[in-house]
């Protein structure tokens, strides 16, 4: 189960214990509202998880071991409220219809950045169970057995699912199979290598 | 460090692509961690915290 926790944080108790939880707990908000950012697709409803999360998290402080992984205990926290939350809306598919014509709105931006854009929609296609794996994995910077505990899963599972988003994804890009008109197919992954080759020259 | 393409067969081209919608990823995360955070998350935090008293 992970590393051993640092012996001095376990020793510590009441108002020093929660100082040192609440200062890791803040170092991980802007972690927490990109997972959240990446399941929900919308910056409101995204930032309203992060914080529920947050809170869910500060509320069980005491159940947490310090010294132990915190990112991965608050991810998890998140993820369950994300589908709770969208178990108890299942029915208000008018929210959801909503939030997807938002996002469209702010992709036909025509001054925001392209590659990133069509990335962020092409995401949005992939079944949630995919695109938490992938953003976990791809971008979050967990193992996989950090985020086969995460997600609840076995090991082996994520890596399907992160193999599967990642078929998944190139394939939409490439095909250009999203919503959105006056664009031809394969614009979407020159533009994103283009640009992943401009980054990586930056660098 | 510098692998240029040079067969380009189809198997580096893949890995050129999936390579590159990682590093896209990783931006796309990173964009929105580098964000300032908002006031409301440490106000809400606080007052949490108040809630649960010192002594």
């Amino acid at each position: 189960m992970g590393p051993s926790p640092d012996v001095a944080q376990t020793l510590l108790e009441g108002t020093a214990r929660d100082q040192v939880f609440q200062r890791e707990l803040v170092a991980l908000i802007p972690h927490l509202r990109a997972f959240a950012r990446t399941l929900t697709g919308d910056a409101t409803q995204a930032d309203d998880l992060a914080q529920d999360a947050m809170i869910k998290a500060w509320d069980a402080r005491a159940s947490f071991q310090l010294g132990t992984n915190m990112k991965a205990w608050t991810f998890m926290i998140l993820r369950n409220q994300f589908y709770s939350d969208k178990r108890r809306s299942w029915r208000s598919t008018q929210l959801d219809q909503e939030a997807a014509e938002r996002t469209l709105v702010a992709v036909d931006d025509p001054g925001a950045p392209l590659a990133l854009d069509e990335l962020r929609l092409a995401m949005s296609m992939l079944p949630s169970e995919q695109r938490e794996a992938l953003i976990l994995v791809g971008a979050g910077g967990f193992a996989y057995e950090e985020a086969a505990d995460i997600c609840g899963c076995a090991v082996g599972t994520v890596k399907s699912r992160v193999s599967r988003a990642r078929k998944a994804l190139q394939g939409i890009l490439e095909t250009g199979a999203y919503d959105r008109d006056g664009r031809g197919a394969g614009d979407a992954m020159r533009s994103i290598l283009a640009d992943a080759e401009r980054l990586s020259a930056v660098r | 460090m510098d692998e240029r393409r040079k067969g380009t067969a189809p198997l580096d081209e893949a890995r050129l692509r999936q390579r590159a919608i990682g590093v896209k990823l990783r931006q796309m995360f990173d964009d929105v961690v580098n964000e300032p955070v908002p006031d409301e998350f440490l106000e809400i935090l606080r007052k949490a915290d108040g809630k649960n008293g010192e002594g």
